[in-house]
């Protein structure tokens, strides 16, 4: 039961970006031919309130449901992973017009289709574990 | 009483418009916050990696070693974002156009799409009757899988790198979302007319 309240934000996530057409392969390929400014101020947006919560958060030392402090995770330094990785996934999210999350909420809007990306990207994360110590990072 | 369904009515074809980046962008923040305050980092593309280890990778790579029964709940956050986009788009969207740049519009169907902006995508490609054939399964199969090798590459998507990475002020976070922007570009500019064409 104490996962009920992630499948509720899963659930205004969903319809959140249902709803602002993130998903929506044609907003993608506007974006990156900058013809709006529509996903820059999504994303920008998001991005100006993710600061001032996780400045507000740092500088009061609020402390998470459990009585913990809140620790925002750090990224993997490497300019070869994140950028040669960055730049794999962008070919990607042009050509299907949707990054991992929209992956999921087309299943719920366009139905069994878009399956068939999940288990792509599924067999590309397998992929990446089996060459992993090959690859540079 | 009928007022008040009149308010129901107009609540719901409130609703039902398209949302300006400024509702989604916040909320988007939001999800963020509530996840943080739960004692969960946001991202999304992990779940691919959880899926992997669940079907026993581990066999054959220790980079899908790890205790799947930890992200339950993120699993459970994607079963709830398929149920938010079926919603979504069964009782929120009774009009499905998307309202994109007339530049965009032109742009497209210069490449070959028939409508653009009629609906979220593009049917030619991504509806249920044409899956079957070789452009399809390259957007679908060959995209997913370009997605879920370089999110795993880059240690993040969207979620965590573009919204929590640059929301905490995170350097290789933006150096990987300029990535995805190169990534994005060069695939948008140069490659997918060919794929289009196919």
């Amino acid at each position: 039961m104490k996962y009920v309240r992630f499948l509720i934000m899963g659930v205004l996530f969903g319809i959140v970006l249902s709803k602002g057409e993130i998903i929506s392969w044609y907003r993608i390929q506007e974006m990156f031919r900058f013809q709006s400014f529509h996903m820059y101020g999504v994303i920008g947006s998001a991005v100006v309130f993710g600061i001032l919560t996780i400045q507000f958060i740092k500088r009061t030392g609020l402390k998470d449901y459990h009585g913990n402090p809140i620790s925002v995770a750090t990224q993997e330094p490497g300019y070869a992973r994140n950028l040669i990785g960055g730049t794999i996934f962008g070919l990607g999210w042009a050509i299907t017009g949707a990054c991992p999350g929209p992956l999921f909420i087309l299943v719920g809007h366009q139905g069994w289709v878009f399956i068939l990306a999940i288990l792509g990207a599924v067999a590309g994360t397998f992929t990446y574990g089996l060459l992993q110590r090959y690859l540079m990072h | 009483m009928e007022t008040q369904v009149n308010f129901f009515q107009q609540a719901l074809a409130f609703v039902q418009q398209p949302w300006p980046w400024w509702v989604a962008g916040p909320l988007i923040a939001y999800v963020m916050f509530s996840l943080l305050y739960y004692g969960k980092g946001f991202g999304i593309s992990t779940n691919f990696k959880t899926v992997c280890c669940m079907l026993g990778s581990c066999k054959v790579s220790d980079f899908f070693c790890f205790n799947w029964k930890d992200q339950i709940w993120n699993l459970m956050f994607i079963a709830g974002v398929v149920i938010g986009g079926f919603i979504a788009s069964h009782y929120l969207t009774p009009d499905m156009a998307v309202n994109i740049s007339p530049q965009t519009v032109s742009d497209l169907q210069e490449i070959g799409i028939a409508n653009p902006g009629a609906s979220y995508l593009p049917e030619e490609i991504f509806g249920a009757e044409n899956v079957w054939s070789l452009r399809s399964l390259v957007f679908l199969l060959g995209g997913g899988f370009l997605v879920g090798f370089g999110t795993r590459y880059a240690n993040g998507c969207t979620s965590g790198h573009a919204i929590s990475g640059l929301s905490n002020l995170q350097w290789w976070s933006l150096v990987a979302v300029a990535g995805f922007f190169i990534g994005g570009l060069a695939m948008t500019h140069f490659i997918l007319p060919y794929l289009i064409s196919l």
